[in-house]
Order: C-alpha cells, then structure tokens, then sequence
C-alpha cells in the first residue's frame, strides 16, 4: 500500500524526481525500481566505446581539419582508476601534434570521450557548428579539432602546449547522471600548460537538448573566450555574466568587443 | 625520520612519518593512484603496529608538509591548544585509540579535548580503529551549532534540502523545495549547486529562496553554493546572503587550485557576519570537503588523502562552521573504488571531522563510474546514523538532475528518522508541527493539495 503526494502537477516543472509518493518511510516500489533501471543505464554508458572516427567525420563533414588522438590511458578500466594517464598524451600522440603546422591558433577545440562516450557523439558536432558564427565573426583563428579517447579535461593543456594555442576548450562527455547520462561540458583555458589548476578554467556544463541548448552553449562559450582574451585569463577572475548580454540580438553582435 | 616493525622474520621499514601514515591507511585506490599505498597486506597491518606505537607528541613535531610553505600547516600548529593537549600529551597512538573508547572518556571530556587534537592526531588513530571504534568515538562527540535553527543537538540529525535544477530553473527549484518540505527536510539548509557560475543567476537563487523561507517563516538558512569570491562580490551588491560556502582541502596547494586561501575565508566569514541574519546563532560558514581533492589538484605533498582531508578539517574549524560536510563518494572510483572504500571513508571522515570539533554531516553519495550502489548509501546512512552524524543529504529520489550523482533522499531521511527515533532541530521541528506537515511524533500527517505550502507557492 503506498501514498500517493496530491502535488504531482508540481513534478511537470523539474526533471528531478518529486511527489514521488510513499511505502511507510520509503520509496514505492515503481520507484525503486524505476531508479534501479535508470542506475544501470548510467552504468552502461560509463563503459560504452568512443568511436573517434565518427566524430572526426562529422567534424570534416563541417570543413575542420581533425587530429585523433589517444591519452596515455591504454583501456577503459586503466582510465577509470588513473586520471593521471588520462590527462596526458600517450607518446605516439604528442609526435603527431608535434609535427602538425601550423601553430599558434587563438582557439583550439579539444573533443574528449571523458566519462560519456554518448554525450560526445550526440552533441559534440551540433554545438561546434552552432559555434561557427561566432568564430567567423569574431575572426579568431582555429586550430585544428583534436578527437581525444580516454581523455580527461587536463589532457587539454598539454594539447594546447603543444600547438602553442592562446587559449584551449575542451568539450568532454560528462559524468552520466541517471536523468541524463549524455551531458556534455566545456572547459575553456587561457595559456594552455601542463600544470594548470581547475581553478584557472571556465565551466559551461550541461549541454544536451534538454539542458543547456547548443544555441546557448555556443554564443556562452564565445562570451567566455571574448572576455578571456580581453582580460588575458580564465578562471575565478573570469565570472559568467553572459546572460546580462541580449539573446535576442544577432548572435554575432550579442558578444563584447574581441 | 624512519620506522621499523619486526613482523615474525620480516623488518618492515618506513622512511618517514606520512609513508608511515600512508601505509597504514586502510586500502584505497587514490593511495594507490598516489604510489603511497602499502605493497601488501601484511605491511598495511606492520605499519598499524608501528603507528599504534608512535607517541601522539611526534604528529605535533614533526609536521608532515612544511610549516615554512604551507599556510594550512602554519594554521594547525599555531592554533594548537597545550592546555587541551595536556591529558593526552604522553599517549602514543594506540593509547589514544584505548582512551578514546574508555567509558570515562564522555561527551565534556571530548568536548575540552577537541583544541588539543590535531588533524594529523585524528587521522594517525583513526587509521588503527575499526568501523565500530569509529562510531562509538564519534556517537559520544556532540558539537552544536546554531544560525536560525539549532543543529546537532543530542537525539538529532538534519538534513540540508538539495533542490538542484540543471539550468537552475526558479520554478523547478522552488517544486523540489516543496517536495522537500512537505517531507520534513531542510533543517541543516536549503543549499543549491548553482549550474550556472553566473552572478546574476546565483543572485536570482538567493532572492528566491531568501522570499520562500521569508514568506513562510521557515526556520532554517539558504545556501547558494557558488566560490566564495561570487557570494563576497553578491554581498557587496545586497544580495540576501545567509551562508558563505566554499569547498576546502587539506593544503595550501590544493585550496590554491580551488582558487582560496585563509585570508578570503576569513573575509566570507566576516562579509557574511556583517548581514546579522542569523536569529539563534552566527555560525555562517559552509564548506564541503572530500578524500582525494588534493591528489586531483596535484597538492597532496606525497601524504595518504585520509590525512590530508582531516587536515580540511582543521581549515574548517578555524571559521567556526554552521555546518561541514565530507562528500565521500562523489570524487569517483580512481579515489574510492568502491561501496566498502566509501563506507570506511565515510565514518573516518566523520569521526575525524566530530574529534577536532565540528558539525560533520555526509553527503553519502557515488557516481554512476564507482562500484556502488544504493545498498551501499543506505549502509553508511545507517551506520552514520548510529555514530551521530550532524546531517545528511536530501536529495529528490536521491538523483541529483544537476550534479548526475547518487545521494540520500528525503525517504532516506525519513526511514533513518523512524529507525533511530532521530528527531529534527527543535526550531524545524515545531514549524513543521504548525505547519501540519507533521504531527506530535514528528511522523509525516496526511497531506492534501489544498496545503497552505502548496497553494502559497508560486511554482
């Protein structure tokens, strides 16, 4: 016998899981079911594979030049218990941007599976394309796009080291929540080094149709790297006031000077 | 320094104090990640023994990152209280472990001991004690702390009200608030992890709540849990401020990486004193810790990540905290691998956070890439339960939609509640009872969808 909550109207404004009712002190067992089975779907997503290749595609398909490369982390389950290995590069991929020309890009864009291969291959393109304007307009020169497997955030600084890039956005699956087990987050940093602290990147996280849309993503992620180049830096010095700036504008004219 | 233990035929060595702590840390795979970890499992209980052995005076002589570079280490020695120390200052370790669970040892005797106790004390014991050491010690420490309602009294367990949105959405926000308060949760503070590191949005989130808890008179705080930088920066611009938040380590180094240090804690603390929007107390800090945050900042100085979080502790209790909470699972697996890594972490971190003097509370958690599930989190908050532990989690269905994680629901809460006969702060308590959301026992009453909290509300 469970109690149902006479609020369950409320439960259409949020994805979080209210009004969920009651057995005594606990959960039904709908529910409790309902979160073991989105438990496992998260679970599976964490080892599903990366597939590169497909993502590289796409990015070409777009007129990106593409590089892919691997972390030093040679499994998934290597990767799993040593971040460290994930974010660096493994020596055969840092030969390859090594010899890569030509450097000293404004931006580069790192594509990373991290921990959900699925974020990436849903959302990875859409939101570079949604970025393109913004990039033309603003007439920052892109390196090339760089497809990571087993890559974590950091493995963006030596990246961005290595072709000597102003500034590095790495966009990289999320930790798969049971609501969403595809997010995509950016992590953007100026002077990409190997050493860098996450105190010294900007976050847009969330990115997924029913989270931050790519629209959205796209023109706050140029906002950030507009105001990381104006003031030289990213990180706590650099704070989100993206949304004092019109939506409503032509996407191009909404960002601050460059 | 080194240290040797003649196990039978064979000499264990250890070059120094932190490989000695190191080594005797109950295994864990950020140790491991570290190269810190003991080879095997008889070194791990070889170095116990030297540990248990280890007079306490060495922990306070000998610190383990250098005092001349590291603030944190400056803070734990200078603070050091002799006068508490004094009626364990000839104990070794294992001694203190005995003392510890010694039935003279009470509540007033942990309470005028706590100054006395260094993070690097509680870390050292802590390593030789088992689950039920760990929860007795801690069940007999009570700390009390106070800003519009009471927290951590005897009998009690709180719990902080986690509405999270994934685009901080106010309505959605404000339908996981009432979802929790209809269920009795929200006494420790209704906290949110902003999605958005925007000002605006955190400004938007404080006025939000900072209306609800006005319009009903809800006897608890708000928390937007945003870098201590953005809340200074909203309490210059009038925002409605009742706690400052900030996630803390266990060295300068690792604070550094969270882009802090002692001085902007300190100005938080006084920023946020200078509101006086505390009603029953002015305990206005917030900080959230967690084992492993140092290696993942690269700051860890080659000390075992069990030390270095107590060493957090003793950041925290410099700012005299309304409430601290370890969040034990969310680092993920390459840190604590899995449900019995997080549960032994859990009660140490507890344990350790209750001896030095604070109001410890757990966000009992995992990831979805940790080997852990949900038995896993209802045995800590059982087991936490039962050692005292100042709060938990409230979290709806126990999903956080913002954050992708596994913590405690408000049925969690709920089900502990009945198990123990823990109650809520007095001042939550009584609200709840006006409010008919409960009724003399605390139970839950039938509710109906003309509730005054329901039809009040503008989600």
């Amino acid at each position: 016998m469970s109690l149902p909550d006479p609020w369950t109207h409320l439960a259409a404004l949020t994805p979080a899981r209210i009004a969920l009712g009651r057995a005594g002190p606990a959960l039904p067992t709908r529910e409790v079911l309902a979160l073991s089975l989105a438990h496992a779907q998260a679970r599976d997503a964490v080892h599903a594979s990366f597939d590169a290749g497909a993502v590289a595609r796409g990015l070409e398909a777009l007129g990106h030049p593409t590089i892919q490369v691997a972390s030093a982390a040679p499994d998934r389950a290597t990767y799993l218990r040593r971040p460290d290995l994930g974010r660096r590069l493994s020596a055969a991929s840092r030969g390859a941007l090594e010899a890569w020309r030509p450097r000293g890009a404004d931006l580069v864009l790192v594509v990373a599976d991290g921990l959900s291969s699925a974020a990436v291959h849903a959302h990875a393109v859409p939101l570079i394309a949604a970025l393109a304007p913004y990039v033309a307009r603003a007439g920052w020169r892109l390196g090339p796009v760089v497809v990571a497997t087993q890559g974590r955030v950091a493995l963006g600084d030596e990246i961005g080291q290595v072709l000597d890039a102003a500034m590095v956005a790495v966009l990289v699956g999320e930790r798969p929540g049971l609501s969403a087990p595809d997010s995509l987050g950016v992590y953007l940093t100026h002077g990409p080094a190997v050493g860098r602290t996450d105190a010294e990147r900007n976050c847009i996280s969330n990115i997924r149709p029913a989270g931050l849309c790519y629209e959205e993503a796209a023109f706050k992620l140029a906002w950030h790297v507009a105001e990381a180049r104006r003031l030289g830096l990213t990180g706590v010095g650099l704070k989100d006031e993206s949304d004092l700036v019109s939506l409503t504008a032509e996407p191009p004219q909404a960002l601050p000077p460059a | 320094m080194g240290y040797r233990q003649v196990v039978g035929t064979t000499t264990w060595t250890f070059c120094d104090l932190k490989d000695l702590l190191a080594k005797a840390s109950p295994l864990r795979s950020g140790d491991a990640l570290a190269g810190l970890a003991a080879s095997c499992a008889q070194e791990n209980v070889a170095a116990k023994l030297a540990l248990a052995d280890l007079p306490l005076r060495a922990l306070l002589d000998q610190p383990i990152v250098p005092y001349e570079s590291d603030e944190v280490t400056r803070l734990i020695c200078d603070s050091h209280d002799a006068g508490a120390f004094a009626p364990i200052a000839s104990l070794t370790v294992g001694g203190f472990r005995d003392f510890l669970l010694a039935q003279t040892t009470t509540t007033q005797v942990l309470a005028a001991l706590a100054p006395g106790v260094t993070p690097e004390m509680a870390a050292a014991v802590s390593k030789i004690m088992r689950s039920q050491d760990l929860i007795l010690a801690a069940s007999k420490c009570r700390v009390t702390t106070a800003f519009r309602d009471t927290i951590g009294l005897p009998g009690t367990m709180a719990v902080r009200l986690q509405p999270n949105h994934p685009t901080d959405d106010p309505a959605g926000i404000t339908a996981s608030v009432l979802d929790g308060l209809m269920y009795g949760c929200g006494d420790a503070v209704i906290g949110i992890n902003p999605a958005s590191d925007s000002l605006a949005a955190t400004g938007e989130l404080l006025r939000l709540l900072d209306e609800l808890i006005g319009r009903f008179s809800i006897p608890t705080q708000s928390c937007v849990l945003a870098h201590v930088t953005s809340t200074i920066e909203l309490i210059e611009r009038g925002a409605p401020v009742d706690l400052v938040f900030q996630s803390i380590a266990g060295t300068e180094a690792a604070n550094a990486s969270f882009g802090v240090n002692l001085a902007l804690l300190k100005e938080g603390r006084e920023a946020a004193l200078s509101l006086k929007r505390g009603t029953v107390g002015d305990n206005v800090m917030y900080f959230e810790t967690g084992q492993g945050s140092a290696l993942s900042a690269n700051a860890h100085h080659g000390v075992d990540q069990q030390t270095l979080e107590a060493r957090a502790y003793g950041v925290a209790r410099a700012f005299k905290p309304l409430l601290v909470n370890t969040v034990v699972g969310f680092i993920g697996p390459e840190y604590l691998y899995d449900g019995k890594q997080i549960i032994r972490a859990g009660l140490e971190d507890h344990f350790c956070g209750k001896l030095l003097g604070l109001p410890l509370g757990c966000d009992i958690c995992h990831t979805n890439h940790a080997e852990a599930d949900q038995d896993d989190l209802d045995t800590l908050l059982t087991l936490l339960a039962t050692a005292g532990v100042t709060f938990v989690m409230g979290v709806p269905g126990g999903d956080d939609v913002m954050l992708g994680y596994q913590s405690t629901s408000f049925h969690d809460a709920l089900y502990v509640r009945e198990l123990l006969g823990l109650k809520r702060a007095p001042e939550f308590e009584a609200w709840l009872r006006e409010m008919r959301i409960t009724g003399t026992g605390g139970a839950l009453l039938p509710r109906t969808a003309g509730h005054p909290l329901l039809t009040g509300s503008r989600a």
